[in-house]
Formats: structure tokens, C-alpha cells, sequence
């Protein structure tokens, strides 16, 4: 929301007319889904207070699971965003990134044996290791994007192809397990409090993010170089530098999501681990409004289309709907919702969204 | 019409530039595989053997070369292909069609997704990733909605042309007991050569073909010299979805089942084949034999890996992906390197 305020401040009405209208899309696509669901069967929204295994109080329920799992989408969203602003283009990697994360992070953790009885590592260490090898491998994606000017989605499609396949390498191609309860906790919940812990994760990261937008020109400067690239050069900006760092800072995302990813659960499967993310994130940047070739964005709204899609998401497999065929219905989202932001469709919208107003006005 | 030709002669040396290296690089490794790896590579079958598993990925990436001359890209010619089999072998075995229902199946569904895609990008002006990513959930999920369980087709008329062979004259080894066996090729690869053909014939010398590459090299002149962009943009998306079908139906003659895994990956390798061969993404730049030899390159070099001893899978991953940033940050640095001279 800083950012909204920083453009604003240049002080023409428009703009803040545009801002209200971005974060307009996701509310209106979280309500239409809410309200299908109301519909349809009002049980979607039931939460139960119920007791795990270890005997430990857990919420449960459709909204949980969105919680739950609408947190690592929206910690990606995070970086997306910012790629996607910086860059013009999207980062379709994360999801083999994540793979190669969560494999580093059970390597360390398990040392040289695949089935520890006891951790090898402290995992913050592990951790740690995992932002190193995932920001060096958004370094090199991000190396390709700003100094060779590859188009972004061709750049990280190598990383794409080879990621699963690094991934499996870095552990023999082995299924390491971690018996340690206490690594569960940072996918599942953290003894005593009931909401899942993703969340408490995903919201550290929002406000780590809100605040470097804030006090930092993070922001500004990734806005300048997406909308006019040679521009931004003659004020003084380094572009190559600014696409560079938006990589490596979702390299940074990405860890965090791999290791809530590889707590779940407590192993990994390299080929299946964060499938089709990477479509579910650029899915969330675009449903948050945000100009998919660059420029401005919004993070609020980029982080309420992560919730959104997981909504739709969870909406789709409460309908029985197989997994596998879970992309067939989000593609038909996706096409509607593009379809909608052109230019021919936005006008259709506006005039609408003016008559309203108008009557507004008459009522007040 | 000074600008115009200086254009196109820059365009066209590009092109050959980045031809030349692709052809070098895929004979030099097939040389140096004959070298070093010996035995398998020597036979002429073994060639033939690359082409016949990869006829339909050159259909495919065909079809992606002309999407990327004209500035887009299309990432839903897997799906495509996989639901393109996943249908005919439902329609071939449940439904007791024919070959000929089956064949009209693959291109209606190719011609389907080329319509639909080809007017959200060159009409609503949608971003081309992003259309055909949809269009790749979409495929991907509707082949499951089609049939869940893979299967392998039983239908007669099928199989036999499924397992029909035709020689190669002048080629073929001699094996063990000192007989000629001939080399053979698929169905399939009849199809792909005929489509590079066909491909190269309207790039190189009909207007469209010169439209494409106009229209990739720089949209906003293209507009002024009078070509119709939309329509360009539009057809380039609806070529490379029907061979998208025709490249499932020939995957399809040639594994002969029908599966939701199919064609996994197969959109990625399109991609990587025609950045190989020469076909620059941001467009204007591209041809179709380079895309011919980025094909055969790609999966020479998977032959290479796997009879090299390092046949883990996640071996043809890395190399893939290597040889697609060498070539990738080679491209970059020529047309670089070309810009500068031209200043």
C-alpha cells in the first residue's frame, strides 16, 4: 500500500482512480466465489476446533485449508510481483526452484544418511543454506534476464527443464524422511496455536516486504525501470541491477516456500513437489491486477489473489473435481479473466462502474 | 523502399548466421559421437531411429518456429498433443471409429485451439504466454476429464499403420549373420518432412511467409507498410495449434496409446529446439531448417548422455537445459556483437 501512496503523492486524481480499481478485481472475484459457495452448500465456511494427533488444539475446515496452503502462494506472489514489474516477463521456474530448495534443505538436515533419527542440522542453518542456493539460482536466472536481455520466460525456462532434475541429484535421487516432529511445525501447526503456521510465515514476509517498500525505493526504482527501461537509465538508475535483484530477491521467496513445502511433509517427491506453482503465482499476480509486461504494480492486491486462487483452488476439489483435472477448470478463470482486463472489456466495465456511481451520489 | 530493403537483407543474414552456427554444432556433435561413442552411432539406423521418435516434436516445433518468427509463443502444443491422442484412442477403441474419424479429430482440435488462441492474442491483444498457457491447463486437464487410465490401442486398421515401415534406399547395415537389413522410417516421419517442406516453401517464398517475419521484426512498421498485423499474429497461432494436432496424431501412430502423462514437457522442447535452431524470441529472425537441425541436435545430444553410461533420468534434464543457456547466451552475445558493428 506504500507504493499506491508514493504514486499517489505525484498527486493526480487518475492514478489513485486506478489503484482503488486494481484492488477491486481480486475483493470482487474473492466475493463471487464466496457467494457461489454460500450458495451452493454454506458448510464450505464451517471451522471446527478440533485436536491433532499430538494432542495439540487445530482448526480445521475448508478456510484453514485455504490459509494454510494460500500462504506459500502468496510468499511466491511476493517475488512474482516484483519480477513481473521489474521484468516485464514472468519467472516460470519457481516451481522447479522450490523442488531444488527443499532437497538442499533435507540434505543438509539429513547429513549422509537418508533416514536420520535425529536431525543432523539445526534447520535455521539448513534454511539459510536453502536462501544461498536458491538466490544464486535466481542470481542466474536473473543474470540472463538483466545482462544477456533474454526474455525472462525463456531465461528461467532453463531452470525450468533442468530444476526437478537438479533437485534429484542433490540427493541421490533418494527419498530422505525426517522422523523429527519438531520440523513439521513450520508446515503444520506450531504446538498450542491453532491456525496454521504458513500463515504466520507468509505474513512475516509481507511485512519484511511492506516495510523495505516503505523505507527503501525498492519499489519506485522497480516501477521506473518496468515502465520506460532507457528512461529510467537517463535518471540514474541501473536497470540491469534492478532486474538482477528482483530475481534474486524471489530466489529468497522461493526458500521460504520450500521449506514450508518439504515440512508438510517431512520428505519430498522431486517430480510432483510444487507442480504447476508457477502458474498459480503468475495466476495471482495477473488476478491482483497487476500489468503482466511491467510497470506499476500493487502487492495488497497481488497478495489477496494468492488467497483467491487457493479459494478457487479448494472450491474446485470440494467439488470432487480430480486433481489432474483441476487446470482445465482454472484455465476457463483464467481466460475470463484476462478477457475481462483488455482494453474493450475495461471500458465495458468503467462506464458500469460510473453509472453506479452516479446513482451513489443520487442516493447520498 | 530503401528502409524496407535494408530491413530484410540485415533480417537475412541474422537468419543464415544463426543457421550456420546449428548446422556446425549438430555435425560436429554427431561427428564427434561417431568418434568417441563408435558402434551405435555408425549405423545409419540409428539416425533414422532419432528422426522416427522425433517426427513429431519437428511437427511441433514447426509450428513454434512460426509462432516465434511473428513475436509470440504458444506453450500449449504438449497438451494439445496429448489430448490429441488421448481423443483418438478413446474414439478409436471405445467409440469404434476409423483412422480417418481419428485423423479428423486430431486436426478439429488443433483448428480449435489455433481459432480460439489466435483471436485472444492478435484481436484482444492478450499477452501469448499467457493465452496459451490456459490453453496448456486447459488441454492438460480436459485429457484427464476425456479418460483418467492410460491405454494402449487394440483398434486393427490402427495398429497396422502404426506398424507399417518404409526402407530407406541406399542406407541400412549389415548385421550378425552377414545380411543387408534396411533401414526404415515411420509413417510419421513422411509427415514431418513433408512439413518442413511445405513450411519452408511459404516462410521463404509466398507473402505470407515475408509477412510473418515483417510482422515479428518489427510490428509497428510492419502496420505501416500496409500488412495486415492482426491477421498475421492470427494465422501464425492457428498454423502452429493444427500442427500442434497433426504433430499429437503422429506422437500418437507412433506410442500407440493414450495417456495423460503424453507429451510431457513436449511444449519446453519445442521451445529449446527452435532456439537452437536459430529462431531468435524476440522474432523477425528464424528458420525452418535450423529448427529441423535444433531438433535433431537436441536429441542427438539425448543419445549421447544416455549411451554415454549417465542414463539417471535427471541427467537429459541438465543437458537439455545446458545446451539451451549455451545457445541462448551464444545468441545473445551475436546479436550484441552485430549491433555494435552496425553503429
Amino acid at each position: 500500500m506504500s507504493q499506491a501512496k508514493q504514486t499517489a503523492n505525484k498527486g493526480s486524481f487518475s492514478l489513485s482512480k486506478i489503484v482503488r480499481n486494481q484492488i477491486f478485481i481480486p475483493i470482487a472475484a474473492l466475493l463471487l466465489l464466496a457467494l457461489f459457495n454460500l450458495i451452493i452448500d454454506p458448510t464450505f465456511f464451517k471451522v471446527t476446533l478440533g485436536y491433532n494427533s499430538a494432542g495439540d488444539p487445530v482448526l480445521s475446515g475448508y478456510l484453514m485449508t485455504i490459509l494454510d496452503y494460500g500462504s506459500e502462494l502468496a510468499i511466491l506472489a511476493l517475488g512474482m510481483t516484483l519480477v513481473t514489474a521489474a521484468s516485464g516477463g514472468q519467472d516460470i521456474s519457481v516451481g522447479a526452484a522450490i523442488a531444488i530448495a527443499g532437497s538442499v534443505i533435507l540434505r543438509v538436515l539429513c547429513g549422509t544418511n537418508s533416514r536420520p533419527e535425529e536431525m543432523q542440522a539445526p534447520v535455521i542453518v539448513a534454511f539459510l543454506i536453502a536462501c544461498v542456493v536458491s538466490m544464486l539460482f535466481g542470481a542466474f536466472n536473473g543474470a540472463l534476464v538483466a545482462f544477456f536481455k533474454i526474455q525472462p520466460m525463456v531465461a528461467t525456462l532453463i531452470l525450468f527443464t533442468a530444476g526437478r532434475s537438479i533437485a534429484a541429484w542433490i540427493n541421490n535421487n533418494e527419498l530422505p524422511i525426517i522422523s523429527d516432529p519438531s520440523f513439521a511445525v513450520y508446515g503444520g501447526f506450531i504446538p498450542g496455536v491453532p491456525i496454521p503456521t504458513p500463515f504466520f510465515i507468509a505474513m512475516i514476509c509481507v511485512l519484511v516486504t511492506a516495510l523495505a517498500l516503505k523505507f527503501t525505493n525498492l519499489g519506485l526504482y522497480t516501477q521506473a525501470v518496468g515502465i520506460n527501461e532507457s528512461s529510467s537509465k537517463l535518471n540514474g538508475l541501473n536497470p540491469a541491477f534492478i532486474k538482477f535483484l528482483s530475481f534474486v530477491l524471489l530466489g529468497l521467496c522461493v526458500a521460504v516456500a520450500g521449506l514450508i513445502k518439504v515440512s508438510r511433509l517431512s520428505s519430498i517427491n522431486y517430480s510432483v513437489i510444487a507442480k504447476d506453482i508457477e502458474m498459480d503465482a503468475i495466476l495471482a499476480v495477473a488476478l491482483g491486477g497487476n500489468s503482466l509486461s511491467g510497470g506499476k504494480f500493487n502487492m495488497t492486491a497481488s497478495i489477496l489473489g494468492a488467497y483467491v486462487i487457493q479459494f478457487l483452488t479448494t472450491t474446485l476439489y470440494k467439488f470432487n473435481v480430480q486433481s489432474d483435472a483441476l487446470p482445465a477448470y482454472k484455465a476457463v478463470v483464467v481466460i475470463i479473466l484476462v478477457v475481462m482486463s483488455t482494453p474493450k472489456a475495461r471500458e465495458i466495465l468503467q462506464s458500469i462502474g460510473q453509472k453506479l456511481k452516479r446513482t451513489e451520489r443520487t442516493v447520498a | 523502399m530503401n528502409g524496407k530493403r535494408k530491413f530484410s537483407l540485415k533480417s537475412m543474414s541474422d537468419t543464415n548466421l544463426l543457421l550456420t552456427i546449428t548446422i556446425v554444432v549438430f555435425f560436429l556433435m554427431y561427428i564427434g559421437a561417431m568418434v568417441f561413442q563408435g558402434k551405435g552411432f555408425l549405423k545409419a539406423q540409428t539416425f533414422f531411429n532419432i528422426l522416427n521418435a522425433n517426427a513429431a516434436l519437428i511437427i511441433t516445433s514447426c509450428g513454434m518456429s512460426l509462432v516465434m518468427i511473428t513475436g509470440g509463443i504458444d506453450i500449449s502444443v504438449g497438451g494439445v498433443a496429448a489430448l490429441v491422442s488421448m481423443c483418438c484412442a478413446v474414439f478409436l477403441d471405445y467409440k469404434g471409429g476409423d483412422v480417418k474419424g481419428a485423423l479428423l479429430i486430431a486436426l478439429g482440435i488443433g483448428l480449435a485451439f489455433g481459432i480460439v488462441q489466435g483471436y485472444l492474442v492478435a484481436y484482444l491483444d492478450i499477452q501469448p504466454f499467457i493465452v496459451s498457457l490456459a490453453g496448456m491447463f486447459f488441454a492438460r486437464g480436459m485429457t484427464t476429464i476425456v479418460n483418467t487410465a492410460p491405454f494402449n490401442v487394440a483398434n486393427e486398421e490402427f495398429v497396422a499403420l502404426k506398424e507399417h515401415r518404409i526402407t530407406v534406399p541406399g542406407f541400412g547395415s549389415v548385421n550378425k549373420l552377414g545380411v543387408f537389413v534396411p533401414a526404415y522410417v515411420e509413417i510419421g516421419v513422411i509427415v514431418a518432412i513433408l512439413v518442413v517442406i511445405l513450411l519452408f516453401i511459404i516462410l521463404r517464398y509466398t507473402k505470407m511467409g515475408r509477412n510473418f517475419y515483417a510482422v515479428g521484426g518489427n510490428a509497428q512498421s510492419a502496420l505501416m507498410l500496409g500488412i495486415n498485423v492482426r491477421r498475421t499474429r492470427f494465422i501464425s497461432h492457428l498454423i502452429c495449434s493444427l500442427l500442434a494436432g497433426i504433430g499429437g496424431f503422429v506422437y500418437f501412430l507412433h506410442v500407440g496409446s493414450g495417456s495423460a502423462s503424453h507429451a510431457m514437457g513436449m511444449e519446453m522442447n519445442a521451445i529449446a529446439s527452435s532456439i537452437i535452431g536459430g529462431t531468435m524470441l524476440t522474432g523477425g529472425v528464424g528458420n525452418i531448417i535450423g529448427t529441423l537441425f535444433g531438433v535433431l541436435s537436441l536429441s542427438t545430444i539425448q543419445n549421447i548422455v544416455s549411451s554415454a553410461g549417465l542414463d539417471q533420468a535427471w541427467w537429459t534434464g541438465i543437458t537439455i537445459a545446458a545446451m539451451l543457456c549455451i545457445f541462448l547466451v551464444v545468441q545473445s552475445i551475436v546479436m550484441a556483437r552485430k549491433k555494435k558493428a552496425l553503429k
